[in-house]
C-alpha cells in the first residue's frame, strides 16, 4: 500500500488531462501556424547553441577520461553518468503555499519515489507520489523541502531549504565566517543520497551578516525555471556505493567512504553480533 | 417524463467537475491568491437549492476528490466542505429569502470558515502562511457569488434538475 495516493490520482486524472488540453492544444497550434521567419531565427540559434554545447561537450570528454584515470590512481570508484528519462508537467498546485508540480510520468515508467527531478537550469525537485500514469513532484522552494548543497567555488557545504517562494531559497545555518559571496553557484551534494552529486541548484543572490545572530542569512535564487519548465527530465541514478544497515542491525553512526568497500564489507559481517536489545 | 426530469444528478455531477477543473486550472501567481473557491461555491448553491438532494455526504466525496487533486492532506477538504454544506443545508430556507448581495455576505462567512479550516490543516503539517492572505479567495468567492447563482439557476431551470 506505499502508492495508495498514487492510486487514489487515478479517480482525477481525466480532470488533470482536461485541465492540461488547453495548453496542450496551444502548444501545437502554436507550432502548427509558426511563422516561417521564426522557425529560421530558431533554428539558427538552436544550430549555435549546439556548436556550443558541442564544444564544451569535447572538453568534457578529455576531461572525463583525465578525470576516471585520475580516480583510478586515487584507487576510487569512477563516476558513472546518469540515465535520464523525459518527462511533461501536466499541472501544477493550485494551492499557493504548496509547491508540487504533477507530470505525466508514473509507475508505468518506474518512477519512484524520492526520485530527482531536473530542468534545463539544475534541479527542480523530488518525486513525492506516484500514480500509474501521473506523479507528483515537491520542488525545491516547498517550505517542506531541503537539500544538501556544496558551494561550487569553495566546497563548502550547507543544507538548502525552500521558503515557500518560487524565486527564494535560503541556507541554513552558515557561520559568518564560511567561504561563500554572492554569485556563487550551489551545487547538490549528494550527501543526502536522493539527489546525484554536481547538478546546479542556486545561485547565492544576498548576504546578511547580523551581528545580533548566530548565522549568516544567505539567500539564492534556483536555477531550475520553477514557474516555466514544461519539459522536466527524471533521473535514474546509477547505483551509489552506499552501505545500509538492515532492518534489526545496529545503526551505526560511522558513514563509509565510497572506496572502501573492504571496511564497509568488514563492518557488515561484524555487525550480525550485536545483540537487538542494544538498540 | 417528469420522473425521468427528477433525477438529473449527472448535471449536478458536471456542475462540479467543472468548478474541480476550474479550481485546477493553472494561473499567473498574482492570480493565484485571488483564486475563488469554485467547488464550495457550486456545492453551496446546490445544497441551498435541492437541500433534499445534496447533502454533507456530497461535500464529503467532492472534498476528497478535491484533496486528491491537490495532494493535501487527505479528508481536509473532505471535511471543511461537508461542514459548510451542512450549514448551508441547515439555513436553507433563511438564505433563501435573503436578497443576493446578502447571500453574498453569508458565502464570505462560509468559504472563510473552510479556508479558515484548511489553514489550520496546513498550519498543522508545516505549511502554514504568514497573514491573513490567504482569506483572500473567500473574498473574491463572495465577489462573484451573484454570478455563480445566476448561471447555475440558469443551469437548473432550463435542464429541470430538481
Amino acid at each position: 500500500m506505499k502508492h495508495y495516493r498514487g492510486y487514489l490520482t487515478l479517480a482525477v486524472t481525466p480532470v488533470q488531462w482536461f485541465v492540461d488540453a488547453p495548453s496542450r492544444m496551444w502548444t501545437q497550434l502554436d507550432q502548427l501556424v509558426a511563422n516561417r521567419d521564426d522557425l529560421q531565427l530558431e533554428n539558427s540559434r538552436l544550430q549555435s547553441d549546439l556548436l556550443i554545447l558541442a564544444r564544451k561537450l569535447q572538453r568534457l570528454d578529455s576531461l572525463n577520461i583525465e578525470n576516471a584515470y585520475l580516480r583510478e590512481l586515487l584507487g576510487a570508484r569512477s563516476k558513472v553518468d546518469d540515465r535520464v528519462q523525459l518527462a511533461e508537467l501536466i499541472g501544477v498546485n493550485p494551492d499557493t503555499f504548496i509547491h508540487q508540480v504533477v507530470i505525466n510520468r508514473g509507475l508505468r515508467d518506474q518512477v519512484f519515489i524520492g526520485q530527482p527531478v531536473l530542468d534545463s537550469g539544475g534541479v527542480m525537485g523530488q518525486v513525492v507520489e506516484v500514480g500509474p500514469y501521473t506523479s507528483r513532484v515537491l520542488m525545491v522552494s516547498d517550505t517542506q523541502h531541503a537539500i544538501p548543497v556544496r558551494v561550487n567555488r569553495s566546497g563548502f557545504r550547507a543544507v538548502l531549504l525552500g521558503k515557500g517562494d518560487l524565486k527564494e531559497l535560503e541556507l541554513d545555518h552558515v557561520p559568518d565566517t564560511a567561504d561563500i559571496q554572492v554569485g556563487d553557484l550551489l551545487i547538490s551534494s549528494g550527501l543526502g543520497q536522493r539527489f546525484p552529486a554536481d547538478y546546479p541548484v542556486a545561485e547565492v543572490t544576498e548576504i546578511r551578516h547580523d551581528p545580533g545572530r548566530p548565522f549568516a542569512r544567505i539567500k539564492a535564487r534556483p536555477t531550475a525555471r520553477l514557474d516555466k519548465s514544461r519539459h522536466v527530465l527524471l533521473v535514474f541514478q546509477s547505483p551509489q556505493p552506499v552501505w545500509e544497515p538492515s532492518p534489526g542491525e545496529a545503526p551505526l553512526t560511522v558513514s563509509v567512504p565510497a572506496a572502501s568497500s573492504i571496511a564497509s564489507a568488514a563492518i557488515k559481517s561484524a555487525t550480525p553480533t550485536v545483540p537487538k536489545k542494544d538498540l | 417524463m417528469v420522473a425521468a426530469a427528477a433525477h438529473r444528478t449527472w448535471i449536478i455531477l458536471l456542475t462540479l467537475l467543472l468548478a474541480l477543473m476550474l479550481g485546477a486550472l493553472p494561473m499567473p501567481e498574482a492570480f493565484e491568491w485571488g483564486r475563488p473557491e469554485w467547488v464550495a461555491l457550486t456545492l453551496i448553491y446546490w445544497s441551498l437549492a435541492l437541500p433534499h438532494r445534496v447533502g454533507p455526504w456530497w461535500g464529503w466525496v467532492v472534498g476528497l476528490l478535491v484533496d486528491i487533486l491537490h495532494g493535501s492532506l487527505l479528508g481536509v477538504h473532505a471535511l471543511s466542505l461537508a461542514l459548510i454544506v451542512y450549514v448551508t443545508g441547515r439555513l436553507y430556507l433563511r438564505i433563501r429569502m435573503f436578497p443576493v448581495w446578502q447571500q453574498a455576505w453569508l458565502v464570505l462567512v462560509l468559504v472563510g470558515i473552510h479556508q479558515m479550516l484548511l489553514q489550520w490543516a496546513q498550519t498543522l503539517t508545516g505549511n502554514g502562511a504568514e497573514g491573513l492572505a490567504f482569506l483572500l479567495p473567500s473574498l473574491v468567492s463572495a465577489v462573484i457569488w451573484p454570478w455563480i447563482f445566476v448561471v447555475l439557476r440558469g443551469v437548473r431551470r432550463a435542464l429541470r434538475v430538481s
